[in-house]
């Protein structure tokens, strides 16, 4: 046991802290799901990349600084401590990245990645549809192969899209063998959104944002250059990856560790004790939670593959924030209801139990998989 | 940053999970209770002291023995987790991280004794609370006037108490004005006698949750009703999800409270704290979840989930309750109060 940080990860630590210090807006920007919150984080991710912040783990020729996993998670936490702008190019940086690097070509590699690294190209996961959401296998969304144009022709409806109406692409799974059950017979498509056939209609969430789209595919020619991971592979493609979804990649500690402090701040603001069981109990988990964390980046870091466990973090974040934001209306009392961080973070904890895999299905996992208790 | 267990450490775990599994079944569990054979609970202490386990914290070659193993705290979360795992009823936290290594540092003649398994030993640092092992440990450490003082048990007055966890074998214990050997004084040793006590015991909290677990996964894949395994129903699949939840989620928190004691970080108090806060949780979790996924076997005393289940209640309140050691954080925060009280020792 060793839980101390190395010089150079100190010294990169010091790095970041400087650099987000003197960069990050002294005013908070507007939500990043609205049309005009977009454009303002587009502008700060054009700033991190730029002085290459955007994308600190890939490697330097794609934007990166080849940074170590401990380091990513330096710079995490320090992202989040600094009250920086949360990422609108995440579900791209943290969910298709992984996996354009495990299995997309050189080719690819080389035309998405810095584009996406410099928030030029924003990407849109387009897996669930309106009849499979939990159920993902059941998507009827379908690619039909156009032989002569070299390449596929994808109908359907994808639905819940993150930011879907402000991206320019999307990835997601369509159908490419109509006749082979389920999980088979799935592809992997990169998709650009501006392309003859789309419709993106975006529409609220229950926080009020047009954080959502429904995007509508009639006839759209994708090129074979876009399919990611082989034909017909789409499910093993999407599944490899799901990990980074559900667990460490997309929240890091920093975050939860950060609001834990806020909940502190404000618990000391509500004079001496008020609901101050319930206030350490959250902030303790969030010291779990990344504790958990280092754990896990040890075994990475030497080798052992995650694979089902990172239902536990999904299932141990998701129930956390909820937590975290439930002691603070508490606190908050009568102010609970007043727009503002804590109740926009509030509405927003809320999607956790359900995006990324519904809990449910992530303890069905952990019972599953895990503990090994028999499916039915 | 390497967050993972030495070989070392893991060496020592090993071996004596090796000796519990030959040698510590649900008879010895049943053996500490009273009236039963506490000799053959003897036996399994003195060959686990063979391996190391009770010198784990001593240093080595103290007088001129070769049971200290020179360890440091880090070894505690293996090596407790692994004790807690088996049930056995043996003052283990109090023995192995809090009183040997006192009785090292204070050249006790008793502590050859006590290394080889011969001499049971007990200690508290709760005031006035019943002391586990008290009605039957050869010798107990009590706080008394200006420290924890050490006393033959022929020294002290003892009053059993009957306890939930029968193997606890409780007694309140009344110290005579004069005597005893001093074993620790002032606050800041005391608080890091209390610390190692408090990570140990979660330690052992962890390794109770992961039994009671592994009892209920095994029993509801055999146990059928409707045609079916209850554990293919969902209610009772989730209920088990959120046990291994907790305490995947407990045990970091006990590894890094003993790194944080061994390397002397300054956040010591409240890692340790933390973990007890967690490991408390998690154990009673898995036994409340794991007696409802048996049902009524659950509650009988023939089948020996109850065994865990009680030890584990026993312990979840020992050196600290979950929301004492929350009352401590919230006052090293800065969000309690003045009434804000943590019990003796914690205060540092
Ligand atoms: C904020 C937010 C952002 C999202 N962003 C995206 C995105 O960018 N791209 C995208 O593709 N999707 C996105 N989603 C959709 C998300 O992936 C789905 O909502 C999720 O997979 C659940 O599907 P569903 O909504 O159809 O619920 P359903 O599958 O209909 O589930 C309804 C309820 O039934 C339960 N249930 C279903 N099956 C089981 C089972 N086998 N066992 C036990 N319980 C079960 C669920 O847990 C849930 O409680 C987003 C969702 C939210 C809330």
């Amino acid at each position: 046991m060793d839980l101390t940080w190395s010089p150079e990860e100190e010294e990169f630590r010091q790095e970041a802290r400087g650099w987000l210090a003197a960069n990050v807006p002294g005013n908070p920007l507007p939500s990043g799901d609205t049309r005009e919150g977009f454009a303002a984080h587009l502008e700060w991710e054009r700033t991190l990349f730029e002085a290459r912040w955007s994308v600190v783990s890939w490697p330097e020729a794609y934007g990166g600084r080849d940074a170590s996993l401990w380091q990513w998670l330096v710079f995490e936490d320090e992202y989040h401590r600094a009250g920086a702008p949360a990422r609108v190019t995440q579900n791209g940086i943290f969910l298709l990245a992984p996996t354009v690097f495990a299995f997309g070509t050189q080719e690819q590699q080389r035309r998405i990645l810095p584009r996406m690294a410099a928030a030029e190209d924003l990407w849109a996961q387009g897996w669930s549809e309106p009849g499979a959401g939990s159920d993902l296998a059941a998507i009827r969304s379908r690619a039909v192969r156009d032989e002569g144009a070299g390449g596929w022709r994808l109908t359907g409806q994808k639905t819940w899209t993150t930011r879907g109406a402000f991206c320019t692409h999307l990835f997601g799974l369509f159908r490419t063998d109509p006749e082979a059950e389920r999980h088979r017979g799935l592809t992997y498509f990169l998709v650009p959104l501006d392309a003859p056939g789309v419709t993106v209609r975006g529409f609220e969430r229950l926080d009020g944002d047009e954080g959502f789209a429904e995007v509508f595919l009639d006839d759209v020619l994708v090129p074979d250059a876009d399919v990611l991971g082989g034909v017909g592979e789409g499910w093993r493609v999407a599944m490899a990856t799901t990990g980074s979804e559900r667990g460490l990649t997309l929240r890091s500690p920093g975050r939860f560790l950060h609001t834990a402090d806020r909940l502190l701040d404000l618990a000391r603001t509500k004079g001496p004790g008020a609901h101050r069981d319930r206030v350490v109990q959250s902030w303790i988990e969030a010291q779990a939670y990344e504790l958990f964390t280092l754990e896990q980046v040890t075994s990475i870091v030497e080798g052992r593959q995650i694979g089902a466990e990172s239902s536990l973090n999904k299932l141990f974040w998701s129930q956390l924030d909820i937590a975290l934001h439930e002691t603070a209306n508490d606190l908050l009392g009568p102010e609970a209801e007043v727009d503002g961080p804590w109740s926009r973070g509030f509405l927003f904890s809320l999607a956790g139990p359900i995006y990324a895999g519904t809990n449910e299905i992530q303890r069905n996992i952990v019972a599953e998989r895990l503990l090994g208790l028999p499916r039915r | 940053m390497r967050f993972a267990v030495t070989e070392r450490d893991t060496a020592l775990a090993e071996a004596a999970g090796e000796v519990l599994a030959k040698q510590a079944g649900a008879e010895q569990i049943r053996a500490g209770w009273p009236g039963g054979r506490t000799e053959s609970v003897d036996a399994v202490w003195r060959t686990l002291a063979g391996v190391g386990v009770t010198g784990a914290l001593v240093p080595e070659n103290t007088d001129g023995n070769d049971l200290g193993l020179g360890l440091d705290e880090n070894a505690l979360p293996p090596l407790l987790e692994t004790l807690g795992r088996s049930g056995l009823p043996v003052p283990a936290a109090e023995t192995v991280a809090v009183g040997a290594p006192l009785l090292a540092a204070a050249g006790a003649p008793q502590l050859p004794s006590v290394l080889r398994g011969s001499a049971l030993l007990t200690v508290s640092l709760a005031p006035d609370a019943p002391v586990p092992f008290a009605a039957r440990a050869d010798l107990i450490a009590v706080p008394h006037g200006d420290g924890l003082r050490l006393y033959p048990r022929d020294e002290v007055e003892t009053e059993p108490v009957g306890s939930v966890d029968g193997s606890r074998l409780l007694a309140r214990v009344h110290a005579p004005a004069g005597g005893g050997l001093l074993l620790a004084e002032g606050p800041d040793e005391l608080a890091v006698v209390y610390r190692r006590g408090v990570l140990a015991t979660a330690a052992l909290l962890v390794g109770l949750a992961g039994r009671m677990l592994e009892l209920t996964v095994a029993h509801v894949r055999e146990r059928h009703q409707f045609g079916v395994p209850v554990g293919s129903f969902q209610a009772v699949k989730h209920a088990l999800a959120d046990v291994e939840l907790a305490v995947r989620f407990a045990r970091p928190a006990v590894l890094a409270a003993g790194w944080a004691q061994a390397a002397g970080d300054p956040e010591t108090a409240v890692r340790t704290s933390m973990a007890k806060v967690l490991a408390s949780e998690a154990a009673r979790k898995a036994a409340r979840t794991a007696i409802q996924c048996h049902g009524a076997m659950g509650y009988t005393t023939e089948y020996d989930l109850h065994l865990y289940a009680k030890r584990a209640w026993a312990l979840a309140a020992d050196w600290g309750g979950p929301t004492e050691h929350r009352e401590f954080i919230a006052r090293r925060l800065g969000i309690a109060g003045a009434a804000g009280i943590a019990s003796e020792g914690a205060d540092t």
